[in-house]
């Protein structure tokens, strides 16, 4: 029997709500999304986490400009905080070096980060989720309970393919959705409004393409002040009135 | 302390097992995995300190621990390797590392023979529950 399952449930007690930023692809701005909206509550006076849970391709710490640092032991380990977030991510052990790990691997590294991490009390754990709707999907399901999901996709045939599919296996597995957002909006292009508004869930909004995000990266200030930021508060506002 | 938080999940998982059975616990069996590179002695009083101010299905639970050597095999070339082997080339930071989320072995260790990180942790990752034994129990009852 593996003990650590039976702690999670524990660990993750005093938390309101845990926000999965997820979309199945990569490269729709998940972790930039999952940055700016814990930032975002942060500010507004929420207690906060994120977690990275991209464990091949953490950049969470890079958009937060935030420097890896080992947690403190204390009864477990406590996430560092950062900008006010409470933040953990394999970063904080691996480095910056890369991390080949697969399947089993990556489950009992999710297993163990859930186990030992003592977040406190939150209002809110936002969730980075890796690319992909396999192994690191099952496992938020599986081990975060009360996990709602958020969905990221840009106006893209193949995002909103992806998309749909990562949906459709939620809804089985009975999982709590927020909604989708549409980022990366190109005025000249359709909106994914309608698509997505025909799956059955709530359409956030969307979020247009801001040429001056890449040059705020790891700027905390910088990045609250773009466009994105502007446009994420608007869709953070419908988050909020959905508990 | 991060045994700590180890330890408390195996308390937890007794007394869910208990709970689930509708017994008293007598014996839990912990295995101990080498490439955890856990506080043998801390483990074992920090453990046996929670058990003792746990539930009463769980208290007079005695523990008993089985150590496991950790076998790594290369995917690539199929070669079969231990921890201790590739200790020698470890930091004591590396170590550490390690201790806390044990897949960061791949980082710091690699095949041996071939050199590639891709290996499976085949036995000896870390803690586990080998076995509960318990008796049945009725609420009140000693």
């Amino acid at each position: 029997m593996d003990p650590r399952l039976a702690v999670i449930d524990r660990r993750l007690e005093d938390i309101a709500r845990i926000i999965a930023v997820s979309g199945g692809k990569g490269g729709v701005g998940k972790s930039v999304t999952a940055s700016v909206m814990a930032l975002l509550l942060s500010k507004l006076g929420y207690r906060t986490g994120l977690l990275d849970l991209d464990f091949c391709g953490p950049s969470v710490h890079t958009i937060l400009g935030a420097k890896p640092t080992l947690p403190e032991e204390d009864r477990g380990v406590v996430p560092p905080e950062v900008h006010g977030i409470r933040f953990m991510s394999i970063v904080h052990y691996a480095g910056e070096n890369p991390s080949p790990i697969r399947g089993v691997d990556i489950s009992n590294a999710t297993i163990e980060l859930l186990a030992i991490t003592r977040w406190g009390s939150l209002d809110f754990l936002v969730v980075d989720m890796p690319p992909g709707i396999g192994d690191a999907t099952l496992d938020a399901v599986r081990l975060m309970k009360k996990a709602e999901f958020l969905l990221v996709t840009t106006g893209s045939k193949v995002s909103l393919a992806v998309v749909r599919r990562l949906l459709s296996m939620l809804v089985e597995l009975k999982v709590r959705i927020i909604g989708t957002l549409e980022n990366m909006r190109m005025k000249d292009l359709p909106s994914a409004r309608e698509e997505m508004e025909a799956l059955g869930v709530p359409f956030l909004g969307e979020i247009e393409f801001d040429r001056g995000l890449e040059g705020s990266i790891g700027d905390v200030e910088k990045l609250l002040r773009t466009r994105f930021a502007e446009g994420l508060e608007k869709v953070l506002g419908k988050v909020l009135s959905s508990a | 302390m991060h045994e700590l938080a180890l330890a408390e999940g195996i308390v937890a998982t007794a007394l869910k097992e208990a709970e689930r059975a509708g017994l008293k616990v007598t014996e839990i069996c912990v295995r101990m995995g080498e490439l955890q590179q856990i506080d043998e002695e801390l483990f074992k009083s920090v453990l046996r300190d929670i058990i003792k101010v746990e539930d009463e299905r769980v208290r007079e639970a005695e523990v008993v621990f089985l150590k496991e050597e950790a076998v790594l095999r290369c995917r690539v070339c199929g070669h079969e390797w231990t921890f201790g082997e590739s200790m020698g080339n470890l930091s004591e930071e590396d170590v550490e590392l390690i201790h806390f989320v044990p897949e960061m072995a791949h980082i710091y260790i690699g095949c041996p023979e071939c050199g590639s990180p891709d290996f499976e942790i085949t036995k000896g990752r870390g803690i586990w529950i080998e076995y509960i034994k318990g008796e049945r129990w009725t609420p009140g009852s000693p």
